[in-house]
């Protein structure tokens, strides 16, 4: 800047702006895999419209998205489809874990479903529900929404730090407790074997 | 529930089958090595010509169980609307059984599925490989002897971090 | 991920002298495929030579839940099957377990339980059709569709509280009790849902595009239909007419007067008519079952042991005190026979069955599932064999696949 202004006022403001075109025009790439899938469709269609918050088109190629909102359980089998798909989409990125499979793992505590996706993803958003209503989800994008307009730079400085993304990984596996057959109608997270 | 005399006839044909009847069910227990010709018995002569299901179950941990794996095919007639259950037993070390495929096409995807989750071959089949579970996966999921949550094949990914893609 | 190499193409030295075949992946992750399932089409141009269909990629490890949780806790996880009509699945998985205990349900139940049933048949019709058109460009059938399935999600709400993955039976009954106003709400959706349909039909009997796209595609003979083990919808557009509900009837299906939908022509269009027939169908069961609702009591009583009395029956009687009890402790619950049996019923897919090997607790010690979509869609490669690529996505949807279905 040749005058002596402060830089930061410019870009702070610059910042803004494009935060605000960001959030405002937040193209989602539904990854539906389950049952979030149909509630997803039904945010979309009339009764709920999620195009009013900017979502108008849902393309479903990653290489014109800039939200993937996965809605469902994600299987170790899809896992690596889901990493690809996360990696060809362009930054700025965000990604909404939809649904308590994908956000934990919800019901489906077995051998073949990851338990949260964030373990592996960086995650934004988690909306919890099995399946959330459609108006969980409209708020879930509303906060995406002020998340972005908080934390958004025009270059994407916030998505260069490794520590934030540490803070929301899955902590440690919870430990196994064997309880003799015929508990079975205890809470879930007893283990029967 | 099928006809006294589909039953009567295949009881004269095959004498080693056991009858049972359960809540209106009809259940056979058939020996392995004559388990195709009834199966081409029941097709042609009898008319059930739709294969309904097949599944194993695996009694390791059953009260009262002779056997470690009993197969179930479960058939019906469209003509008559008969059902009928054949039960086969089959131990380690020997798994396999005579596919059905060349009967019912329908049994080629229900037969890999036994395959894939419980680890029983069956000779004659086409195209036996896995089909729900990735092809890299080495164990049988069904099996009682494995756990419900895995052996830790489900966290065994990379990660991607927030910088990196 | 890596695929070992199946037999499509008889002989490979074919293979080589077709230059212009060639593989594309149709992905798990694609707007037509309704949610995860893969193909690989072999195409030379745009004709398909071979499909071949690589699933497993939501498979949750339905069955082996099913051997750690109770009867009633598990129908939870069978509105995650079949998740566009879960009342079907709800319906068929404890009708299995009440054969297996060898219950028999009140008549209000049994009633209540048929309009549910046939309310999901409708639900699932619509959406199967909504998505055939949706594949095919006519987004509007799609929108009417989803506009009177959210009808539909306002009457469960009322009844159960859920929109969808309702989770409504138990064993030897239901959860809650069918109120005046969710009655009220069936009776006026009887009365609107038939405008609906004819504007529906308006939109697309007719539409040349429609029917090029979808006539003569993806034909079914009978004889196919029965070998591959279709049933439901599929096999009854190619000509089989089998249905469960007139076969072997089941709930009140014999009291009522309606008629199977066939068709003989077997392709897609035939399906999509015999789904459009199928809704006009279930919907005057609805009508005459909801005329009729029996009253009394909608669970068996306490003598079965088998459903929470209500709370003045828990206070007021010894027996209630007891049944109450005896399903609630850990070490009691209900006496399961050591046998096996198996119920199903015609699921608006196909037919939905499910083997269940009792083992004297009230858990299950195996608990399959007959899944009708994972069957159909064995059907898809014989189905597509030299039709063109956009032929692939009107026999997809016609079939019916549903992801949680077929992998379970």
């Amino acid at each position: 800047m040749a005058i002596d202004v402060p830089e930061n006022v410019v870009v702070s403001k610059l910042d803004e702006l494009a935060s605000w075109c960001r959030k405002n025009s937040l193209w989602p790439m539904p990854f539906a895999t389950a049952c979030c899938g149909i509630e997803l469709m039904a945010t979309g269609a009339s009764r709920h419209d999620l195009a009013r918050f900017g979502a108008e088109v849902m393309r479903f190629s990653p290489r014109q998205c800039d939200l993937m909102i996965v809605a469902g359980r994600v299987v170790m089998k899809m896992l690596p489809v889901l990493q690809r798909i996360w990696s060809q989409m362009h930054e700025p990125k965000w990604c909404i874990s939809m649904g308590a499979c994908a956000s934990t793992g919800g019901v489906f505590d077995t051998y073949s479903v990851v338990q949260g996706i964030d373990r592996f993803l960086p995650v934004d958003m988690y909306v919890p529900g099995c399946p959330p209503r459609p108006e969980q989800l409209i708020q879930a994008i509303i906060d995406l929404q002020d998340k972005i307009q908080r934390e958004g730079t025009i270059s994407g400085r916030e998505f260069a730090t490794r520590s934030r993304q540490e803070r929301k990984r899955a902590l440690v596996e919870l430990p196994v407790i064997t309880l003799p057959r015929g508990a079975s109608h205890l809470p879930h997270g007893m283990r029967v074997e | 529930m099928i006809d006294a005399a589909t039953k009567a006839a295949l009881s004269e044909a095959f004498p080693p089958i056991a009858w049972t009847e359960f809540r209106g069910d009809t259940r056979a227990v058939v020996p392995r090595d004559v388990l195709f010709e009834v199966f081409k018995r029941l097709r042609d002569a009898h008319g059930f010509d739709l294969m309904v299901d097949i599944t194993c179950v695996d009694y390791l941990n059953y009260r009262g169980a002779e056997d470690r794996f009993g197969l179930v095919y479960l058939l019906a007639s469209t003509h008559t609307n008969e059902r009928i259950t054949l039960r086969v037993f089959v131990n380690e070390p020997d798994l396999s059984v005579p596919s059905a495929v060349a009967l019912w096409e329908g049994a080629n995807w229900l037969e890999r599925e036994v395959w894939d989750m419980f680890g029983i071959p069956f000779e004659g089949h086409p195209d036996l490989r896995r089909i729900l579970m990735p092809e890299e996966f080495t164990a049988f999921p069904l099996r009682k002897d494995y756990p419900l949550q895995g052996r830790g094949e489900r966290h065994n990914f990379p990660v991607l971090h927030r910088e990196d893609a | 991920m890596p695929l070992a190499a199946a037999k499509t193409l008889d002989d490979l030295a074919q293979a080589k002298s077709r230059d212009y075949v060639w593989t594309l992946n149709f992905g798990p992750q694609h707007p037509a495929t309704h949610t995860t399932l893969r193909l690989l089409l072999m195409l030379e141009g745009e004709r398909v030579v071979d499909a071949i269909p690589d699933i497993g990629y939501l498979h949750s490890g339905f069955e082996k839940i099913g051997e750690h949780l109770n009867y009633n806790q598990y129908v939870t996880v069978t509105d995650r099957m079949n998740y566009i009509s879960p009342l079907a699945n709800n319906v068929a998985w404890h009708g299995a377990v009440e054969k297996l205990l060898g219950l028999e349900i009140t008549p209000r139940c049994k009633y209540l339980r048929t309009i549910l049933v046939e309310l999901a048949r409708i639900s699932d019709h619509l959406l199967c059709n909504g998505a055939v058109g949706l594949d095919t460009g006519a987004f509007t059938y799609f929108l009417y569709a989803f506009y009177q399935r959210e009808v539909l999600y306002d009457i469960f709400e009322t009844l159960c509280g859920a929109r969808f993955t309702n989770s409504y039976t138990r064993v030897g009954g239901v959860m809650y009790d069918a109120t005046p106003l969710v009655i009220e709400k069936i009776r006026s959706f009887v009365r609107n849902f038939p405008k609906t349909l004819e504007d529906m039909d308006r939109l697309l009997n007719r539409n040349r595009i429609f029917i090029d796209r979808t006539k003569g595609v993806g034909v079914l003979t009978k004889d196919q239909a029965i070998n591959r083990s279709a049933t439901g919808p599929i096999a009854r557009a190619s000509g089989v007419t089998r249905d469960l509900r007139k076969d072997e009837p089941y709930l009140a299906y014999a009291d009522f007067d309606f008629q199977i939908c066939c068709a003989t022509a077997g392709d897609c269009f035939a399906r999509y008519l015999v789904r459009m027939a199928e809704m006009r169908e279930s919907l005057k069961i609805v009508e005459q079952a909801i005329e009729n609702l029996p009253s009394g009591p909608v669970n068996v009583g306490i003598d079965e042991r088998t459903t929470l009395p209500d709370k003045k029956q828990v206070y007021t009687t010894i027996e209630g005190t007891i049944s109450h009890f005896e399903l609630v402790m850990t070490n009691r619950g209900f006496v399961v026979p050591n046998d096996e049996a198996y119920g199903a019923i015609e699921a608006p897919n196909g037919e939905l069955g499910f083997y269940l090997v009792g083992d004297g607790t009230d858990v299950a010690y195996r608990a399959r599932c007959r899944p009708p979509s994972y069957i159909h869609f064995a059907l898809f490669p014989h189905l597509i064999r030299g039709h063109t690529l956009s032929d692939v996505v009107a026999v997809l949807g016609s079939l019916n696949i549903i992801a949680a279905e077929l992998d379970r």
